[in-house]
């Protein structure tokens, strides 16, 4: 169980880290509404809260610092200056890496950690709190100041009533360890109430039924006997009294009410958290108590009203206008697949009606075209849901290029654009590496240092703008930077020293950009601790490949390079065109495809032994055979009738010959994991209306596969180097 | 087609009885424990994986999932299969994950009492002896027990 709270935690830790994020980014466009300020203040203390639940030291003992410095801020005694800023967006870039050394382990970078604590230390003033957090520990800091908790030094005696709801059993807890933890306490008396238990005819083995009247006499305090039942919040009916402390529950009460309703900043205690991840979960049918560890805990919980709608507001004004629901990803994929299952059902039936031998379909026909549309509608609806704005992503990114800025010595901003695109969440998570790969280049080798940028006329200051927007049914995502640009010449030199160009190649301008893109090859000088770890450009060209898109690049001497990426909006469906080659029935995806024709003999032209180029209005591609490229054996000696002309990203044409064309239609894509390893030329499978599995083909893989377009892509090199 | 496997009262009475399902390969009679079948199905032509061993026909659509379809024959080291209408292809479950088998033919669900199991006595072919988890003898034919992960295991390695 704790490992799906602590699973929770890093979810919201996530969320509140880009809210923190967004906050500092506003603060630092110069937007310091007190309201801002609060929300980056609420939800780092939200984070160290949580933290201090788990026992994460390192992390509650940076977010105190970060949260102190701000609490100094927020309360008007510290100016917002420049230094102080940076040092913030640093700060929660280290709150980022603290976060997932928690998660994923792993070693904090020890050395930024203590400088930016050093740094953070010289804004806090004078005395420190206390920063020692119990791993169980009820309550900040902040909270134990504020409120008046009676401290009980002497022997209490308590009154708790527990009556554990259905869902606590299915949550994996067991009342016995409560009282375990209880008794270790002080003196326990356990009595059981049975008297709900129904007859054995009448009784449901899952509901509960059974509930217990304890009597503790301890010397601990309030709070720690509260936080016994901490993990079975909102899971049972609770009341925990103690003899003589009605005075002090009024006193604590008022506290808390002046508390919270005197400064509106006051943060809602950190338990607060889990009892939103309580909130998910389908509300139980009875009252919960309320969540915030008031130190009032009353069954009808009218008592602790004045904190609970407290709690509910700041919740909301973290979560945004709009109400979400979070949902397991599995539980979407699984609708996504039997959507994908009804447009397949659809075109079988569509395929059976068709070979009907009835003389009129057309009213079944009119309805198939209804059904075609309402299954595309829901697959929209359903992949929508898939779909992330970019935002996060690209927030991820200002901190790559404010990293990557330090430690290059250069001064950059990223300046983004289009944050509300939407993409499928995979091609996000996917999108991250290949990114900040872009990025990382951009500011190493595409800015240039300050003082070389001065001497251009140049604002000192980097500028790196990252732009996302659909694009006629794909997303495209594009890097510009106003550096110096490809440096051509030596793009070039360094291609010829490690042979992958000819030494007299003559190429254009886009050619030598696209150079970029080739395996092996890095530019940086000396291996620094950015890029140029020998894995290259072509890495991210390979992982935007994966996601069936594409990459270009264009640049301008002294104006800067623009890195293009264009991905399909969605991996689950493609538009594809139907064809067979040897008697197979394949699918080439529409967006490779530039053309289409069906040739004859007079357009073919033999070259060599076995190269045979296609002449097209009067210009000459090489010719693939597929059946070729996959190993597959021919039943008849025709040649192939249709070429698909393709374009390889380098702007290279081929014709890739095929047997004959079908359909164009759109098809599910079955990703072939799993079942086989890798095929050349394969990209996936689909299903088609027969509900015979297509394999779906990969252009770029069938000509590097294929031979003769290899060495005619070498003879073409030569020619023009000629 | 989908066999569906019904065991009579007398059966469950020998509780420490297994049931196989025995079926031929290449004339050769092989079986599987019950348990790790998922279902048979009627053959029926699949699609081809390009530049995939002799011993993998290709892919079929299992409801909606792709499945690798095995020739075991192949995979026996014994002469390769003619699939035709005839054959059935044996659905069985590999880490979670579907794959088939195809055989001759399927001949009926026998009851072992694990005792009965011999060990392989060797011979020269590792490809059998790797494949083979051992033997029984039923109505006086030699039946193979098949190891199942050895059989399904070894292709994704290859490929």
């Amino acid at each position: 169980m704790s490992g799906s709270i602590q699973d929770t935690f890093f979810e919201e830790c996530e969320e509140l880290l880009e809210a923190t994020d967004e906050g500092l980014s506003a603060i630092e466009g110069g937007d310091h509404d007190p309201e801002v300020v609060n929300a980056v203040f609420r939800a780092v203390h939200s984070i160290k809260g949580g933290a201090g639940a788990f026992g994460l030291d390192e992390l509650v003992a940076f977010a105190h610092r970060f949260e102190t410095v701000f609490d100094e801020v927020r309360a008007n005694r510290m100016e917002l200056d420049e230094p102080l800023i940076q040092l913030l967006l640093r700060s929660c870039d280290h709150l980022y890496n603290l976060v997932a050394v928690a998660r994923d382990g792993g070693e904090t970078d020890q050395a930024h950690h203590n400088m930016l604590i050093e740094a953070l230390d010289k804004y806090i003033p004078e005395e420190e709190e206390d920063l020692t957090f119990e791993p169980m520990g009820l309550g900040g800091p902040m909270d134990v100041s504020a409120i008046d908790i009676p401290q009980a030094p002497t022997e209490e005696t308590y009154q708790i009533h527990f009556r554990p709801l259905k869902d606590m059993y299915s949550t994996g807890n067991e009342p016995i360890f409560l009282f375990q933890a209880l008794q270790e306490m002080g003196e326990l008396t356990i009595v059981l109430d049975d008297s709900e238990l129904p007859g054995f005819d009448g009784m449901d083995p899952e509901e509960s039924y059974l509930s217990w009247n304890l009597t503790l006499v301890t010397t601990e305090a309030r709070a720690t006997v509260e936080a016994v039942f901490e993990f079975v919040e909102g899971l049972c009916e609770l009341s925990i009294e103690g003899a003589g402390d009605a005075d002090a529950d009024a006193a604590a009460l008022a506290a808390l009410e002046a508390a919270f309703g005197g400064a509106p900043a006051a943060e809602s205690p950190p338990i607060v958290e889990p009892a939103a991840m309580v909130e998910e979960t389908p509300p139980a049918p009875f009252e919960q108590p309320a969540p915030a560890p008031t130190p009032e805990v009353k069954p009808d919980a009218s008592g602790s009203k004045p904190a609970a709608p407290k709690a509910e507001n700041s919740k909301t004004e973290q979560r945004g206008p709009n109400p979400t629901l979070r949902v397991d990803l599995e539980r979407v994929d699984r609708l996504i697949n039997a959507v994908g299952e009804l447009i397949i059902n659809h075109s079988m039936l569509a395929q059976q009606i068709a070979n009907l031998d009835v003389a009129d379909v057309r009213d079944v026909e009119t309805e198939l075209e209804g059904f075609k549309n309402l299954a595309r509608d829901i697959q929209e609806g359903v992949m929508s849901i898939r779909a992330q704005p970019v935002k996060p992503l690209f927030q991820r990114m200002a901190r790559i290029v404010r990293e990557a800025s330090s430690a290059t010595g250069k001064s950059c901003k990223l300046v983004t654009e289009g944050e509300n695109t939407e993409v499928d969440k995979t091609v996000i998570e996917r999108l991250a590496d290949p990114l900040t790969h872009i990025l990382r280049n951009a500011v190493d080798h595409g800015i240039e240092k300050p003082e070389d940028r001065e001497g251009t006329n140049k604002d000192k200051v980097g500028e790196i703008r990252l732009t996302a927007s659909h694009r006629s049914g794909s997303v495209c995502i594009e890097v510009k930077d106003d550096g110096a640009g490809v440096n051509r010449p030596r793009v070039k030199q360094i291609a010829i020293e490690k042979g992958l160009i000819p030494e007299n190649a003559e190429l254009t301008d886009a050619e030598i950009d696209n150079l970029l893109f080739a395996p092996g090859f890095s530019t940086a000088k000396e291996v620094s601790n950015l890029s140029g770890r020998g894995v290259g450009m072509d890495v991210v060209k390979n992982a935007v490949t994966g996601l069936g898109g594409r990459i270009n690049i264009s640049s301008s001497p002294g104006k800067g390079s623009t890195f293009t990426i264009i991905l399909p909006l969605t991996l689950a469906v493609m538009d594809g065109m139907v064809v067979s080659v040897a008697d197979q029935t394949m699918v080439v995806p529409i967006t490779s495809i530039v053309e289409t024709m069906r040739g004859n003999d007079d357009m073919i032209n033999n070259l060599g032994a076995d190269g045979t180029l296609l002449s097209i209005r009067g210009s000459f591609v090489p010719i693939c055979d597929v059946a070729g490229a996959l190993g597959l054996e021919k039943k008849d000696d025709q040649p192939p009738g249709v070429y698909l002309l393709v374009e390889t990203e380098t702007g290279q044409r081929s014709a890739l010959a095929v047997d004959d064309i079908h359909d164009q239609r759109q098809v599910v894509i079955k990703s072939l994991d799993g079942v086989c390893g890798e095929i050349a030329g394969v990209a996936a499978a689909t299903i088609l209306g027969d509900g015979k599995i297509a394999m779906i083909l990969d252009p770029e893989s069938i000509l590097a596969a294929s031979p003769a377009v290899g060495a005619f892509d070498t003879e073409r090199r030569m020619s023009n180097a000629s | 087609m989908q066999a569906e496997v019904k065991s009579n009262d007398q059966e469950v009475k020998h509780a420490q009885f297994s049931e196989f399902v025995s079926f031929t390969v290449a004339g050769q009679a092989f079986c599987l424990k019950i348990t790790q079948i998922r279902e048979i199905r009627r053959w029926s032509p699949v699609t081809i994986l390009p530049h995939a061993p002799s011993d993998v026909l290709g892919v079929m659509n299992l409801r909606g999932a792709v499945i690798p379809i095995y020739d075991l024959s192949a995979r026996f080291g014994l002469e390769t299969t003619e699939a035709s209408e005839r054959n059935v292809v044996i659905v069985v479950s590999s880490a979670g994950k579907p794959v088939g088998l195809l055989a001759e033919s399927v001949s009926e669900i026998i009851s072992i009492n694990p005792e009965e199991i011999q060990e392989t006595p060797p011979v020269d072919s590792r490809n059998t002896m790797e494949y083979i988890q051992g033997i029984i003898s039923h109505d006086e034919t030699m039946v193979r027990i098949i190891n199942l992960d050895a059989v399904i295991s070894v292709p994704e390695q290859v490929l």
